[in-house]
């Protein structure tokens, strides 16, 4: 049993109904209580959607259970399949179906429908949300494509010479509810299409059946959310021998990189690759002077394992901060993210729990937080800024505007998000300046009045200096004084590193002195 | 009654189970905390319906149920020991712990009833301990309020001095303005239930005078009868009818005269209709549909039509109780057609073929319908704003007119300038 307060993934069967709902022509029977039905809004609501998600709950109730269930699981199907007429039929059961085991995949495929079925099974007390639509997404593709499998030589990938043709490609992993997929899908597009590379299929996002069963018409899978993903490519590759890509395109670094390697699997030689590094302005706002104040900034990277490991190496590579934490909510990714924290030299949180979370973010003293939802809260409560960079999300991370996380476009909107949260470059020389100024009024910079605000956790509030001595350390009043002279968004670190150095000399009183001696010694 | 039409549906739903009304109980009272014991699944649902993540720490929580709880039931409930234990020691202000069955806890059949017994004994004089089901196999959205004052109940001391009860969670300022009217009319012992403070029960016996303020509490007010409390009847108090009538039943039953009641909330009445007035100009006329939710819906229609003009096509709820109702009901205008229960699909396919100005329905199917061409209203927003009495009368019925008018000001085709 594990207290949760608040849960980074639903449970798996919203992972299916993310795929569901992200292509065409798909139903899915879910036997589930009425109360489950609350899903729809995610939808609804978080995206907007104009559609109700292509479900029908079965919505037992107790007094069901004495009778029939099975025979509830099958008037449910029968209605489904005659009123929607779906091409593909997905049927599956929640966690408190799960329990009382009427087999709603057997039930319906005895029923004598000539479409396909999938029975999705997806075990609600050991998985999640990710896991249950990468599994949807296999066991759809895995359905349809079947009866290809034995009789399908294995694809190669430079056969698009032979064909005549421009190569082909498939793009894999984008669904509703994950982070920009709409608008990242259209960008990579945008960037193959310019390289001389055909899409041949998207999906699930916008997908149908038939579609899925086209997905040996490409050369290779370009892979874009190993969350969702990565299983589907795999299953194409062993059986049909498509090659997909690893390398995940956000990031001008890692769009390059990406470029070249379908270019590598495609046997497509790579003419413009100089041309490529100016096609985003990331870095050239990264390289200007302005950005000069960036270099060194302390930022903590908590999100899915798609998002967090990419944001590691912008952050580190493209924008010149340094990464103080970097974790997952992904265990599936665990394993990728504990590498990508050793080369920066620190320690992976792969942890469910955002208290784990706050508190690994308090300690790091991060001056940036880059994470979900949940660390947008926590960071605010901090009072250190914030920006979102994976799920799960608000409907405010569903923008209106075409804001792509990946490819040039997506570099670009990164530099901002990431960047505007924090204080310009003059801007900081100023507020230093101007901070003993009677008018001036600390933590209420021009654009940042809603995430610098003061609150009683705040890290960086003046409140913990004076009620918060460490092992009967005291703070005299030229080191609280000298404390106040230290920029507002540095000065828990400060304060934290000042009494440890304290300690460690054995210093019962902090003075100003005391204060630079810590300084130079940590630095 | 007799000319009302009854329904009943079955089929898919498409509705909140009982868990959702933690969202507004854990504030009503913040000395206590609500901890689920479901799956995955029932924190998802409390976070989401809770509009996503408002609190950083809240006074909810899940104990997720796991594949080696589902094993044993004697791991299980020594594991729940273990998160209780855990929980108490992380928030030692917490007074009262209500233990939330839901579909999972249910079906397995773990009995909280014995550990929250047996917490109880463990934690005597520092938390107390009750258990009730919000689980979506037995209760629908508001239904879970109900359970958990239910389980209150037997906490509650006798007592024989006269008082009048209010029962049923209302906004706070709502609740000080209806306590203002009763003092005025000259009853001094007033309480509420839940109150502010889970540990602050009133205590009730024979001489307690229940004034309902929520429609969907049947097996509390069995209960509280079964206490020997008197139920007073009355419509409820959405609206300056259902207010007024609600004020004067209770009036009547303390032996308050008509007369003077009127004294009291006429000038309360000449303004709320004043206020009513620009709302009911966009409202008249207009074609409702109610999709069942939160079970006000009856009393919304009544309100709607009776001081809005409304015309109701089709009054949805999930449950009917028609003791409970009466009053309600004999105040709908005749032909009026309830439907109780759902089928979902085919009363979506009635809200569009019956041509409505106004859909009143949960949040999955909102924008749907918008996408659609129809207006709609969220059910969860009446259980979220104060809405309660007669000076809330205009707020309530602006709750409708502003789709309405939103309606009106995007599809105008000329720009009015001024």
């Amino acid at each position: 049993m594990e207290l949760t307060l608040w849960t980074y993934e639903g449970p798996p069967h919203v992972g299916a109904m993310r795929i569901a709902s992200s292509m065409k022509d798909i139903h899915y029977v879910l036997h589930a209580p009425q109360g489950d039905t609350y899903a729809d809004l995610l939808f609804t609501m978080i995206e907007r959607r104009g559609q109700r998600p292509p479900v029908t709950y079965t919505t037992f109730q107790a007094r069901d259970l004495g009778g029939d269930t099975a025979e509830l699981v099958k008037k449910n199907i029968k209605e489904a399949v005659e009123r929607f007429k779906p091409k593909t039929l997905l049927v599956g059961e929640s966690c408190t179906a799960e329990l009382i085991q009427d087999q709603p995949g057997a039930l319906a495929k005895g029923m004598g429908f000539d479409m396909p079925i999938v029975n999705l099974e997806l075990p609600a007390y050991s998985k999640k949300e990710n896991w249950g639509a990468s599994e949807t997404f296999y066991q759809l593709t895995r359905t349809l494509l079947k009866d290809k499998v034995s009789s399908s030589e294995k694809i190669n990938p430079l056969r698009w010479k032979e064909l005549g043709r421009r190569p082909k490609v498939n793009i894999l992993g984008p669904s509703l509810l994950g982070f920009r997929c709409r608008d990242d899908v259209i960008e990579i597009q945008r960037i193959l299409s310019e390289q001389g590379i055909d899409t041949n299929v998207v999906a699930p996002l916008g997908a149908s059946s038939d579609d899925l069963q086209r997905l040996i018409d490409a050369e290779i899978n370009i892979c874009l959310y190993k969350e969702i993903g990565e299983a589907t490519c795999e299953w194409l590759k062993r059986n049909f021998g498509m090659e997909y890509t690893n390398t995940i395109p956000i990031g001008i670094k890692n769009t390059i990189e990406f470029i070249s390697e379908v270019h590598k699997k495609l046997d497509l030689p790579l003419t413009n690759k100089e041309e490529l590094e100016n096609k985003s302005k990331l870095p050239w706002y990264s390289k200007s002077v302005d950005s000069n104040y960036l270099t060194g900034k302390r930022v903590f990277i908590f999100g899915d394992g798609t998002h967090a490991i990419a944001a590691a190496k912008i952050a580190k590579e493209e924008l010149g901060f340094e990464v103080v934490g970097l974790g997952t909510y992904s265990r599936e990714m665990a394993r990728q993210v504990r590498a990508t924290a050793k080369e920066l030299s620190i320690e992976a949180l792969i942890t469910n729990n955002y208290l784990e979370v706050e508190d690994a973010m308090k300690k790091a003293a991060p001056e940036l937080v880059l994470g979900t939802q949940m660390e947008r809260h926590s960071a605010k409560r901090l009072g250190i800024p914030c920006s979102v960079i994976s799920t799960p999300m608000h409907v405010q991370d569903v923008p209106a505007r075409y804001s792509p996380q990946m490819g040039w476009e997506g570099a670009n909107v990164i530099f901002d998000d990431w960047v505007h949260p924090l204080m310009m470059g003059l801007e900081e020389h100023l507020i230093d300046m101007f901070k003993h100024d009677f008018e001036f009024v600390d933590g209420h910079q021009s654009h940042l009045g809603h995430t610098a605000a003061k609150t009683k956790d705040s890290i960086n509030s003046d409140e913990k200096i004076d009620n918060n001595p460490k092992e009967g350390i005291i703070w005299t009043e030229s080191g609280r004084a000298e404390l106040t002279k230290v920029p507002f968004f540095v000065r828990g670190k400060v304060k934290t590193n000042t009494e440890k150095y304290a300690i460690l000399r054995g210093i019962p009183e902090i003075s100003d002195e005391t204060l630079y001696d810590a300084k130079a010694y940590f630095s | 009654m007799s000319k009302i039409e009854f329904n009943k549906e079955a089929g898919p739903r498409e509705v909140f189970c009982g868990l959702t009304s933690i969202v507004w109980l854990h504030r009503r009272m913040p000395d206590a905390f609500f901890l689920v014991v479901g799956s995955r699944t029932c924190a998802h649902l409390i976070q989401s319906a809770a509009g996503v993540m408002i609190f950083a720490e809240p006074r909810f929580g899940t104990a997720i149920l796991e594949e080696k709880d589902l094993a044993g039931l004697a791991d299980a409930h020594e594991e729940l020991d273990r998160v209780v234990n855990d929980l108490i020691a992380r928030r030692p202000e917490i007074k009262t712990l209500f233990l939330v069955g839901s579909c999972p806890s249910e079906v397995i059949k773990l009995d909280l009833a014995t550990v929250a017994e047996k917490l109880n004994k463990r934690f005597s004089g520092q938390v107390r301990f009750v258990n009730y089901s919000g689980s979506g196999i037995e209760t629908t959205f508001t239904q879970g309020e109900d359970g958990a004052l239910k389980a209150l109940i037997p906490l509650m001391e006798s007592s024989n001095e006269e008082k009048l009860l209010l029962v049923g969670t209302l906004a706070n300022n709502v609740e000080d303005r209806f306590k203002k009217i009763f003092r005025n009319l000259g009853i001094s012992n007033i309480e509420s239930f839940p109150p502010r403070q889970s540990t602050e029960l009133p205590k009730i016996g024979k001489n307690t005078k229940v004034l309902l303020t929520q429609p969907y509490l049947s097996d509390t007010v069995r209960d509280l009868k079964h206490r020997g409390c008197e139920i007073i009847s009355a419509p409820f108090p959405l609206g300056i009818e259902g207010s007024t009538k609600w004020v004067l039943a209770a009036a009547k039953s303390f032996k308050i005269s008509e007369l003077k009641v009127h004294e009291i909330i006429s000038p309360l009445i000449n303004r709320a209709k004043l206020a009513l007035e620009s709302h009911k100009e966009i409202l008249k006329g207009k074609r409702l549909f109610l999709l069942p939710e939160s079970q006000l819906e009856i009393s919304l229609a009544r309100f709607l039509h009776n001081e809005c003009e409304m015309d109701l096509i089709e009054v949805g709820t999930p449950y009917l109780n028609k003791d409970l109702m009466r009053e309600e009901i004999n105040l709908l205008p005749d032909n009026t057609k309830i439907v109780e229960g759902q089928h979902v699909e085919k009363q979506l396919d009635r809200v569009r073929g019956s041509n409505p100005d106004l859909v009143v329905c949960g949040m999955g199917l909102a924008n749907p319908l918008e996408a659609e061409g129809i207006s709609t209203k969220w059910s969860i927003e009446m259980v979220f704003s104060p809405i309660h009495g007669i000076d809330q009368a205009a707020d309530l019925a602006g709750l409708f007119s502003k789709p309405l008018r939103r309606n009106q000001i995007l599809t105008s085709k000329t720009l009015v300038t001024h």
